[in-house]
């Protein structure tokens, strides 16, 4: 017998006045605007930007406002809002090189050339509560050195690369054109281009976990911080109509260079190996879990044993996007009323099987 | 006209604050009935691609909203592409960028459009650089002994 079952329409109304009203909580308080959001709460911004696949500082911060804060449910609006919008085209790669660097630190060189710079950092802090940001605050003026940040600034990998101790990272022959995710199914095995942008996409939480995994003796990593650089890209498109390459403004980059030991193999002699990872905005928590895990996740193509959840491809890029994982994961709150009345009679029917012959049993004894 | 020129202005026109531009716009812009558009602002998207190590092969990093519009003035023809979805700031580029190309309309736009906007994004540049560069670190390093 087949039952539908219609109903809840005025209840689910009510659920959204309900929503909207606990989103603008006390309405004595003054709104937030999404100029605030982007401007103070820009770490927030840039990671619903970035697990949501789309650079837009003014959508991500109407994601946030509208999900109340709630990180996966912004990128979720964010994704779905995507979908409405035609392709134009492909950028230019973007050129790294040419960052105009507001941040660089190395772990693995104390002078590199152009030197260590900080930039706006939370490393340095003691992690105490600023009880003075509870009221308005006001700002000391940043210091300006006589000269700024040199551009290009020089990548810290050229240093061991000029010697030849770091692998070579240089296009495939042809620089064919990379797999894109949002048009084509994950398929197994992935190549790294397919899996840079499955961890670019990748929730951060579970990146991290997955690169703190690495670091705990789950893979055979043993990684440095070659570079970690944040500062603005010129983002660059050949427009069919022009013809020729032009820059439509700057994005907000972290990257991150990571170099692993790598004892060698038949076919290469003992050298660094490269982990990349790549985020929007200051995103340096996510960069560094990224190429920790692309390192890991190369250990086939090195020839190492891959035994561990964070060297393997299926484990970590089937489970690596909240989006998928926060729907399957919620979608239990659907209503399952059929399939559970059929779980209940099972177990009923087992019971009442198990009582009688328990009985049985006692009546031979 | 070059295109290394009509390149810079393009990328000058997207790297500045749409504000700013219709500030400056404004009184070299001609009737609205003399520009025709071919295509007022539409948002869509460009998907960035970055290179494995910053210098490999390529892989797709996500997407950008970005905005494009085209017009004609006296015959010229102007295209404006700008990430974000400020649709303003892209017709705005594509009327610049037509009227840029009419060799009576560009000394003019030089000195008055151009010229600012580039000192005052080379300022913004300048003044960012400098910050960072104040928080670069000067190590010392410990003699001991002799």
């Amino acid at each position: 017998m087949y039952v539908a079952v219609k109903g809840g329409e005025t209840a689910i109304a009510r659920s959204w006045d309900l929503l909207a009203a606990a989103r603008r909580g006390d309405s004595a308080l003054a709104e937030l605007s999404l100029g605030q959001i982007r401007q103070q709460l820009r770490l927030a911004v840039a990671r619903v930007m970035q697990e949501g696949s789309l650079y837009d500082e003014e959508l991500a911060a109407l994601a946030l406002k509208q999900a109340a804060g709630d990180t996966v449910e912004a990128v979720f609006l964010l994704r779905a809002f995507r979908t409405t919008l035609p392709r134009f085209a492909s950028s230019k790669p973007l050129d790294t090189a040419a960052m105009r660097v507001r941040r660089r630190v190395s772990g693995t060189f104390k002078d590199v050339p152009g030197g260590q710079i900080l930039g706006p950092t939370a490393d340095y802090t003691q992690r105490l509560l600023d009880f003075s940001l509870g009221d308005n605050s006001d700002v000391p003026p940043c210091a300006l050195a006589d000269s700024g940040v040199p551009q290009p600034l020089p990548s810290v990998l050229e240093v061991l690369a000029a010697e030849g101790l770091i692998e070579a990272e240089q296009p495939l022959p042809g620089d064919p054109e990379p797999a894109d995710l949002t048009r084509q199914p994950l398929m197994f095995p992935a190549d790294r281009a397919t899996r840079l942008q499955n961890l670019a996409r990748a929730d951060e939480g579970w990146l991290l976990g997955l690169a703190y995994s690495t670091q705990r003796g789950y893979a055979e990593s043993h990684p440095f911080a070659g570079e970690i650089r944040m500062g603005e890209v010129s983002v660059s498109v050949c427009p069919e109509e022009l013809g020729f390459d032009i820059d439509i403004g700057e994005i907000t980059l972290t990257e991150c260079q990571m170099i692993n030991q790598f004892a060698g193999s038949k076919t290469a002699p003992p050298q660094f190996t490269r982990g990349y990872g790549l985020s929007f905005g200051e995103a340096e928590r996510k960069a560094m879990a990224m190429a920790l895990v692309d390192r890991s996740l190369r250990a086939e193509e090195l020839g190492e044993a891959a035994h561990a959840p964070a060297q393997q491809q299926e484990f970590v890029l089937y489970h690596s996007d909240n989006v998928e994982a926060s729907g399957f994961v919620q979608h239990l709150k659907l209503p399952h009323y059929v399939d559970f009345q059929a779980e209940l009679s099972l177990i009923r029917t087992l019971r009442a099987q198990a009582t009688s012959s328990a009985v049985q049993e006692a009546n031979h004894d | 006209m070059e295109t290394t020129t009509r390149q810079h202005w393009l990328s000058l026109l997207a790297h500045s604050p749409a504000s700013r531009l219709a500030e400056l716009l404004q009184q070299h812009l001609p009737p609205a009935g003399d520009i025709s558009w071919l295509r007022r602002a539409q948002t869509g998207l460009v998907m960035l691609q970055g290179r494995s190590g910053g210098s490999g092969s390529r892989f797709n990093l996500g997407e950008i909203s970005v905005t494009r519009a085209s017009c004609q003035i006296a015959g010229w023809l102007g295209h404006g592409w700008v990430r974000g979805s400020d649709d303003e700031h892209a017709e705005l580029i594509a009327q610049a960028d037509a009227l840029l190309q009419n060799p009576q309309c560009y000394p003019p736009l030089q000195a008055q459009l151009l010229q600012p906007l580039q000192q005052e994004l080379a300022a913004r540049r300048e003044q960012s650089a400098r910050a960072a560069a104040a928080s670069k670190v000067e190590f010392f390093t410990m003699v001991r002994g002799e």
